[in-house]
């Protein structure tokens, strides 16, 4: 199939491996930043075919995981009450809150359904006049888009009841806060190739500079992945700082402008809790005042509860690329896919859900 | 008598039961060996096989059940009737037995289109007469609207086992080959796009297929089949899991030799589902040794349901379940039992 199986040639990879390999002298730590990344290089066991001086550790590019606890306990107690369909993308559904997951409030009888777009959801409010049916709106700058056509259109067409949940995070500042951090041992960076589709790469130039680390605009096909390996690691031999673009059948310097237009109608920069990181400034969107009508927050009033994580996840460490899912006490014993006690072990996009299902053996019964 | 009994899965883990639990992955695993083998268990429930393989008074039958709920219940390339008649007859056949009788038990909604049961009583009986197999006995029930959906069948195969066969889960030896009979994942989205919406360029159709005929065919060439099974829910991967664990073996399997249509690929890039871990209905996977690979090949490539046959791995090692893939870029992973759903991907 065009676009994929060039993008998985056996050939292709090995000359690629045979390249990294000849450019190689020094030992590397390499930061990809999408969890759609970890996901290939797991499935695809990259690490493999990798010379032994470069480490691949993964970043906090997974929406679902970093979407903090509060917001999880704050979509529970919407998708519990009466009169409401709560709609999410199907990676939320089984995030653990402090107790229940969504679909456990399904198998509660509350109202919760998968959702393959926002814009499915605003469809479900029109045919449901007598229901709020609230979107829970988590994602990257990938997602945001889409997002705010769902703001738009339910306020084109003056659904009074269409609401989003509201929980989106932005890239750069993530990366930001990871390279300022004490001890950070990231010597360059994978950027995510969808992001950067939206957006543009010109936000990440001035990071390049100013922490002197490379960075790579990747895509997520193993040869995606491995070009962009091969791409940072020239540079880092090369000592050079700079921003390289190696998704070119999708990115553009200045990013989809209709998109950024369509975000910045309906979305402003605020500050955002990461979970397992903390807060970090100016680093989400919320929906602006104008749009105050449709945003779930505001219509339900909740409160703003403090909650514990499990002492046993050390999701933070994980997601800030300190230690691999291996090195958890709870890895695979008292955290599995199915009695997740951190959200990177439920998404597909979790570094935690990528290593239980492609490097863990596992024995049944 | 008190019938307070404990209960094996601990209450603080799961109070109600998910639909992960009717998924065929861990979560049905765990609810299958937990509640129903640990209360029912005995020696032919224990193999834990498609159907049980039971020897009364000389003569070796084999004996399953299975309940269809697909919805939606008319979807491209078949409906919930045919589903049913072929699911059974398959899971009979997997057994290394010809199927015979079948039992149907239809628990119908109030308010359903008696033109659409006709439907699909028309489609069960052309089934039933494709596979030779005849619907001996059967059952009705009618429940208040609300509280079924639509329709739901519930087929109880019984058939014959060939002489001279003994297949089974546990058969699984080091030197197997294994074959499928064709392009995986096709059912399952199939189901997938109607239920949802989507629409492709191709029009994808389930595989729902006896395959009675099929496997009559190779097990007339073959006495060295160790294995059969129809990589139903939870796909061929789940399938693959099953028989590694319980015939404590190493698989390997190659991803350039699993058959998979294009549209298949696409549908699953964009939804963000493993084509490893999706339905199938009328795709078997056989394990033989292998010096008797090339016969059953032949056998299968020459029945119009196996035309596109393929070995897709083998088994290599005693001793330790896994199931491992090598990859298309060269490089060797593990496929994991799934744990629940599949979720799509949000990005």
């Amino acid at each position: 199939m065009k676009y994929l199986k060039e993008f998985r040639d056996y050939n292709l990879a090995q000359s690629i491996v045979r390249e990294i390999n000849q450019s190689v002298t020094k030992p590397w730590t390499i930061m990809e930043i999408c969890g759609g990344q970890t996901h290939t290089i797991l499935k695809y066991n990259i690490d493999d075919l990798l010379p032994a001086k470069i480490t691949l550790i993964h970043g906090p590019g997974c929406p679902v995981c970093v979407t903090p606890l509060e917001m999880i306990e704050k979509a529970l107690l919407i998708a519990s009450k009466e009169n409401v369909i709560f709609t999410s993308f199907g990676d939320m559904l089984r995030v653990p809150g402090v107790k229940h997951d969504l679909l456990t409030i399904k198998a509660n009888g509350g109202d919760v359904r998968m959702v393959y777009s926002p814009l499915d959801a605003v469809h479900i409010a029109e045919k449901n006049k007598n229901k709020m049916v609230v979107f829970f709106g988590v994602g990257f700058e990938t997602t945001a888009p889409a997002n705010a056509m769902a703001i738009l259109t339910a306020s084109k067409k003056n659904l009074k009841n269409f609401s989003m949940l509201c929980a989106h995070v932005l890239v750069p500042p993530a990366v930001e806060a990871l390279l300022s951090g004490f001890n950070s041992s990231i010597n360059g960076f994978l950027a995510a190739g969808h992001v950067c589709t939206v957006m543009g790469y010109e936000e990440y130039i001035p990071i390049a500079e100013k922490y002197s680390v490379p960075i790579v605009v990747t895509g997520f096909e193993p040869i995606d992945i491995l070009y962009g390996l091969l791409s940072c690691v020239q540079l880092l031999e090369k000592n050079k700082f700079v921003v390289e673009n190696r998704y070119l059948r999708s990115v553009r310097k200045e990013g989809n402008l209709k998109a950024k237009e369509v975000i910045n109608e309906v979305f402003e920069v605020t500050d955002r809790k990461w979970r397992g990181i903390g807060l970090i400034p100016l680093s989400g969107l919320k929906i602006r005042d104008k749009y105050g009508d449709l945003d779930a927050e505001k219509i339900f009033e909740l409160d703003e509860k403090i909650v514990e994580e499990s002492e046993l996840c050390i999701a933070g460490q994980i997601l800030q690329g300190q230690k691999i899912p291996p090195q958890c006490v709870a890895f695979g014993k008292e955290c599995t896919p199915e009695h997740p006690l951190g959200a990177p072990m439920v998404s597909s996009e979790g570094a935690c859900a990528a290593y239980f299902h492609y490097k863990k053996l596992r024995m049944e019964n | 008598m008190d019938f307070s009994l404990s209960c094996p899965i601990p209450k603080s883990e799961y109070e109600k039961v998910l639909l992960a639990h009717g998924g065929g992955g861990t979560l049905s695993h765990q609810l299958i060996n937990k509640i129903f083998i640990s209360q029912f268990g005995n020696d032919y429930l224990n193999v834990q096989h498609d159907g049980a393989i039971i020897e009364f008074e000389g003569v070796k039958f084999a004996f399953t059940t299975d309940s269809y709920v697909v919805q939606p219940i008319f979807f491209p390339g078949g409906n919930i009737g045919e589903l049913a008649i072929n699911g059974t007859v398959n899971d009979i056949s997997v057994c290394g037995a010809k199927p015979l009788f079948i039992s149907v038990g239809f628990i119908i909604e109030e308010g359903l289109d008696l033109d659409e049961l006709w439907k699909i009583v028309l489609s069960m009986k052309e089934a039933s007469e494709k596979a030779k197999v005849k619907i001996v006995t059967g059952d009705t029930k009618v429940v208040e609207k609300g509280k079924g959906d639509k329709i739901f069948i519930n087929t109880t195969g019984i058939g014959l086992v060939y002489d001279g066969i003994n297949i089974s889960p546990e058969n699984a030896e080091v030197g197997d080959v294994i074959i499928i009979n064709g392009r995986i994942a096709e059912h399952g989205i199939a189901i997938m796009s109607e239920r949802e919406g989507l629409k492709f360029e191709t029009k994808l159709v389930s595989d729902t297929a006896p395959l009675n005929g099929l496997i009559e065919s190779v097990i007339e060439v073959s006495k060295k089949i160790t294995v059969m099974r129809d990589p139903t829910r939870g796909g061929l991967a789940s399938a693959l899991n099953e028989i590694a664990l319980k015939s404590n073996v190493k698989i390997e399997v190659y991803e350039k030799e699993i058959p998979i249509a294009d549209e298949v690929i696409g549908a699953c890039e964009i939804l963000g589902l493993d084509p490893l871990y999706i339905a199938n209905e009328g795709k078997v996977l056989i394990f033989v040794d292998e010096s008797d690979a090339e016969k059953v090949l032949d056998a299968m490539r020459n029945h119009p349901l196996g035309r596109e046959s393929k070995i897709i791995g083998k088994v290599i090692e005693k001793g330790k379940p896994l199931v491992t893939l090598k990859t298309l870029i060269g490089s060797t992973r593990i496929v994991d039992m799934i744990s629940g759903e599949q979720l799509p991907r949000i990005c």
